[in-house]
């Protein structure tokens, strides 16, 4: 552990003479900035894809643990009666937990943020609301509102959890699916900075050459690779992010009653995670570096 | 120091070098000579651990030469210096960073060495070039550089290949010196070399062998030269 953290510490620090025994190639450095750069603008979107149908998969599924309703308006001096009968219906239907018709408090609290609280509810033909949980298998719908349609005519059955729970799935589908390009966006850098250190480790086989003769060892000669790739991922990633993060803050946000799609936008602290970005870039750099510069170096006497 | 074995290197086709027996001990002094394409370059490459020998038994300071890792052959070569016939030196640095090279590299580039550097490069007669860069400087500069990082690690051996090859007489008298130098500070030294003028102005000042390569084989050779 200690060696890893002077490993790490080197990196930061760096050897400005290892850094002067090898030239800088102009070529895979412009390669790997504008490499991990770009890959953190994409990361950039990938990220806010995840976090966004997160939310969305948080707000459907929030809304499928509520029950259904249904609604029976009824001329006043039928509703008892078509309360009761609805209530009958629904505790011999297969598939329904518990049904409770609300009572006029309930109702009437309900109602309260749109008329206020001085509303005379009691003298309104307001329809009543009876609220049905559903077993883990369901119910029926179709059949459920047929036999309503026989028995309370008033009924109308409103099961909008049905249609909600393939849009849930599909949310944490599309979550999924971002992590997926996170990681797919981290190998291809990956890949990409390795390629780099290898052009660029063969481009400087001389000099490596010369420093062997002299005695240097390998964990020598890669260092002052390692560090180089390792910044620039980081820095080329930190600029990506910055402006992917731009990119998204310009989308038009969305409205506030919109429905289904929420913003792609970061809210709150999530922003946060964009700063995993060039660190993670960094990482992957230093791997990616180290590997193929060990297996470069092996191949030489 | 250095151990050879019935040693034997063939490249891809034929047999380069074979039956090879040494043992060089502090303190010697070799001359190697021998036809270009002989060997002798292989045959130095065969002491400092480039070449791992096709056939025999090698060891470099005791260790078998098979058995080294990277690492160990790193090690080994700070304490052999070697004057590359070609130099080998990287040309966007300036001679004196050329020169402190393995330092450098070995991570010892304090200031005592810094002054060792200016002292080094006095003796060798290149304190005034220290800035320059190595494409700028001529072949006898070139070879008095080399043979100066070929040094600066204070080695146990010096191997030289061919040093004088493109510098003139007097030049390469002055080389000869430092090299007769180093040895009567107790380095083992071995020259490769094809100038026979070279072997016998060394014969006066210093108690030196031959080793001659003929017929892909290395030899002690007799008094006669």
């Amino acid at each position: 552990m200690k060696r890893f953290f002077n490993d790490i510490m080197a990196v930061i620090v760096g050897d400005a003479q290892a850094d002067r025994m090898v030239p800088p190639t102009g070529f895979t450095a412009r390669l790997t900035l504008f490499a991990s750069a770009a890959m953190a603008f994409l990361a950039v979107f990938a990220i806010a894809l995840s976090l966004a149908s997160g939310r969305l998969a948080h707000r459907w599924g929030q809304e499928l643990a509520q029950s259904s309703t249904l609604r029976i308006s009824a001329p006043v001096e039928q509703m008892a009666a078509q309360t009761a009968a609805a209530l009958r219906v629904l505790e011999t239907t297969p598939g329904i937990a518990k049904a409770e018709a609300m009572s006029d408090e309930e109702q009437q609290a309900l109602l309260a943020p749109w008329f206020g609280p001085d509303l005379p509810v009691e003298d309104l033909p307001i329809p009543q609301l009876i609220t049905i949980e559903e077993t883990a298998e369901g119910y029926d719908s179709a059949g459920l509102r047929l036999r309503l349609q026989a028995e309370v005519p008033g009924a109308i059955l409103d099961d909008h959890t049905r249609w909600r729970k393939p849009l849930q799935q599909a949310a944490s589908r599309l979550r999924l699916l971002g992590f997926l390009s996170v990681v797919l966006i981290a190998l291809v850098t990956a890949a990409m900075i390795t390629l780099a250190a290898q052009a660029a480790l063969a481009a400087n086989a001389k000099i490596i050459a010369v420093l062997r003769l002299v005695g240097a060892q390998d964990s020598y000669i890669a260092k002052a690779f390692v560090r180089r790739f390792t910044f620039r991922a980081f820095s080329g990633a930190a600029a990506g992010a910055f402006v992917g993060f731009l990119a998204v803050l310009l989308l038009p946000a969305a409205q506030e009653q919109g429905g289904f799609l929420t913003g792609l936008g970061f809210q709150g602290l999530s922003a946060l995670w964009l700063l995993l970005i060039p660190l993670l870039a960094a990482i992957v750099g230093y791997f990616a570096t180290g590997t193929a510069a060990r297996r470069t170096l092996k191949e030489l006497r | 120091m250095i151990e050879l074995n019935n040693v034997a290197y063939s490249y891809g086709g034929g047999e380069l070098l074979s039956e090879i027996d040494l043992s060089i001990q502090p303190g010697d002094f070799y001359f190697l000579t021998g036809p270009s394409g002989a060997g002798k370059t292989t045959f130095l490459k065969l002491c400092y651990g480039e070449l791992t020998p096709t056939a025999g038994h090698a060891s470099l300071f005791g260790q078998d030469i098979r058995t080294m890792t990277r690492d160990d052959h790193a090690m080994t070569r700070r304490r052999i210096g070697v004057v590359h016939q070609d130099c080998h030196f990287l040309d966007h640095l300036p001679l004196a960073d050329n020169v402190a090279l393995p330092l450098t590299v070995s991570d010892r580039n304090d200031l005592e060495q810094v002054a060792n550097l200016k002292e080094l490069l006095t003796w060798v007669g290149l304190k005034e070039r220290a800035k320059a860069l190595p494409p700028e400087l001529s072949g006898g500069e070139r070879q008095r550089a080399a043979l100066a990082r070929a040094v600066i690690m204070s080695p146990d051996i010096v191997l030289a290949d061919e040093p004088t090859g493109n510098v003139d007489w007097e030049m390469s008298q002055r080389l000869l010196q430092l090299l007769i130098e180093l040895n009567k500070m107790g380095k083992t030294v071995m020259i490769a070399t094809h100038d026979m003028n070279l072997i016998r102005a060394a014969k006066s000042k210093v108690q030196a062998r031959v080793l001659r390569i003929a017929n892909r084989r290395v030899q002690l050779a007799g008094a006669d030269l």
